[in-house]
């Protein structure tokens, strides 16, 4: 059974998504950020389907569990393809948008094969607990490492546009909070009614929140020299 | 095994991109100057502030009425303040460069807040301008 907490972060993070696609279309920025826009309106999709099949058969059924954990997993490859767009936004100057294109589509068939292998390696195909957890945790360390690339050519080619950097920024602390908490599920598995059942929701709310925050705040135009945002050894680097 | 190391990787990650996260929110006020008004109030002398003032000046800050606008930058600066702190004393003994360091970024922090309180008390002023003026 969920709390009224449960319903007030579900709440929030639907009126944050929803703000920010509008947002973005009053801005007439929907196409800029399309990518962004369609998750965060699959966001909202995915959160009214998985309430109704919450509310018509309960928390412990098997179904819930199937529609939470798989649309979870959609989301996050769509999220991919976020991250695909702010790489092409990094080296759209260097006209390499051919080659982003074609990581795209790597990626996506690398993901879908991975996640066949770990399909065909279970026993009887099964939505075990243990299985989900483990595959929520390997797209989310994909995700770690897609982000942490791109935060690494943001500060490696000076980019300077503040958007783009809190968005990105924004990104990596929803994967490494979604993966940490994830793996640590898988080691600690007596940890998660007390503390790491709250890790999903807080990282599902935290990132429509600072998203939204960026594109209230920060104007397009607005610059910021990634060496005084970066940790000091990453900004050395950057330097040389 | 995996899952220890992905737990491992993914914290260290995690902890990067928030101090650069919350990096990004304090640059934006670095910029600013503070005025001669809110270096009186708060006893400062030239344009730094000392780390030590933080919880003093959120006080001041929590005196002064919402602009409405700064209120998300500072819990995520006053988090990172927090961590700064930890990240300080427990570097203390092993590592001096990284407690001097930790040390510039909570007085980074506490620049921040004499900002924020500085953009509050003229908002303020305006406040009170347009209230005498409507009168």
């Amino acid at each position: 059974m969920l709390g009224p907490f449960d319903y007030v972060l579900v709440l929030l993070g639907l009126l944050t998504e929803a703000y920010v696609v509008v947002r973005l279309c009053l801005a007439e920025n929907f196409l800029r950020y399309f990518s962004l826009n369609i998750y965060m309106l699959g966001v909202v999709g995915v959160t009214i389907g998985q309430d109704f099949v919450l509310l018509k058969f309960g928390v412990s059924s098997p179904l819930y569990a199937y529609v939470y954990y798989y649309t979870d997993a959609l989301l996050t490859i769509s999220l991919f393809f976020v991250i695909m767009s702010f790489y092409h936004q990094v080296f759209r100057q260097m006209s390499v948008g051919k080659y982003v294109r074609w990581a795209s589509v790597l990626l996506l068939s690398g993901t879908a094969l991975l996640s066949y292998l770990i399909v065909r390696r279970m026993p009887n195909h099964h939505l075990t607990s243990r299985f989900v957890v483990e595959m929520s945790q390997n797209l989310y360390f994909v995700g770690v490492v897609l982000t942490y690339l791109l935060w690494g050519a943001v500060v490696k080619l000076r980019e300077t546009r503040t958007r783009l950097i809190q968005l990105v920024l924004a990104l990596g602390i929803f994967f490494s909070a979604d993966a940490a908490g994830y793996a640590l599920r898988n080691l600690f598995p007596a940890l998660e009614p007390s503390f790491l059942k709250w890790v999903p929701p807080m990282a599902g709310l935290f990132l429509p929140l600072a998203w939204a925050y960026t594109f209230t705040k920060i104007s397009e135009d607005a610059r910021l020299e990634t060496a005084r945002v970066a940790l000091p050894r990453m900004a050395a680097h950057q330097h040389s | 095994m995996i899952a220890a190391l992905i737990c491992v990787i993914s914290v260290a990650a995690f902890l990067q991109f928030f101090i650069s996260y919350s990096r990004s929110i304090i640059a934006a006020y670095r910029k600013s100057e503070l005025s001669e008004q809110v270096r009186e109030v708060v006893g400062i002398e030239g344009q730094e502030v000392n780390s030590d003032q933080f919880g003093r000046l959120v006080q001041l800050v929590r005196l002064c009425p919402q602009k409405g606008d700064d209120r998300t930058d500072l819990k995520v600066v006053g988090v990172y303040y927090w961590m700064m702190g930890v990240v300080r004393s427990a570097a203390r003994q092993l590592a001096p460069r990284i407690t001097s360091w930790a040390e510039r970024e909570r007085a980074g922090c506490a620049y921040f807040v004499a900002v924020a309180l500085d953009r509050r008390i003229a908002y303020s002023r305006d406040l009170l301008a347009q209230q005498m003026s409507d009168r």
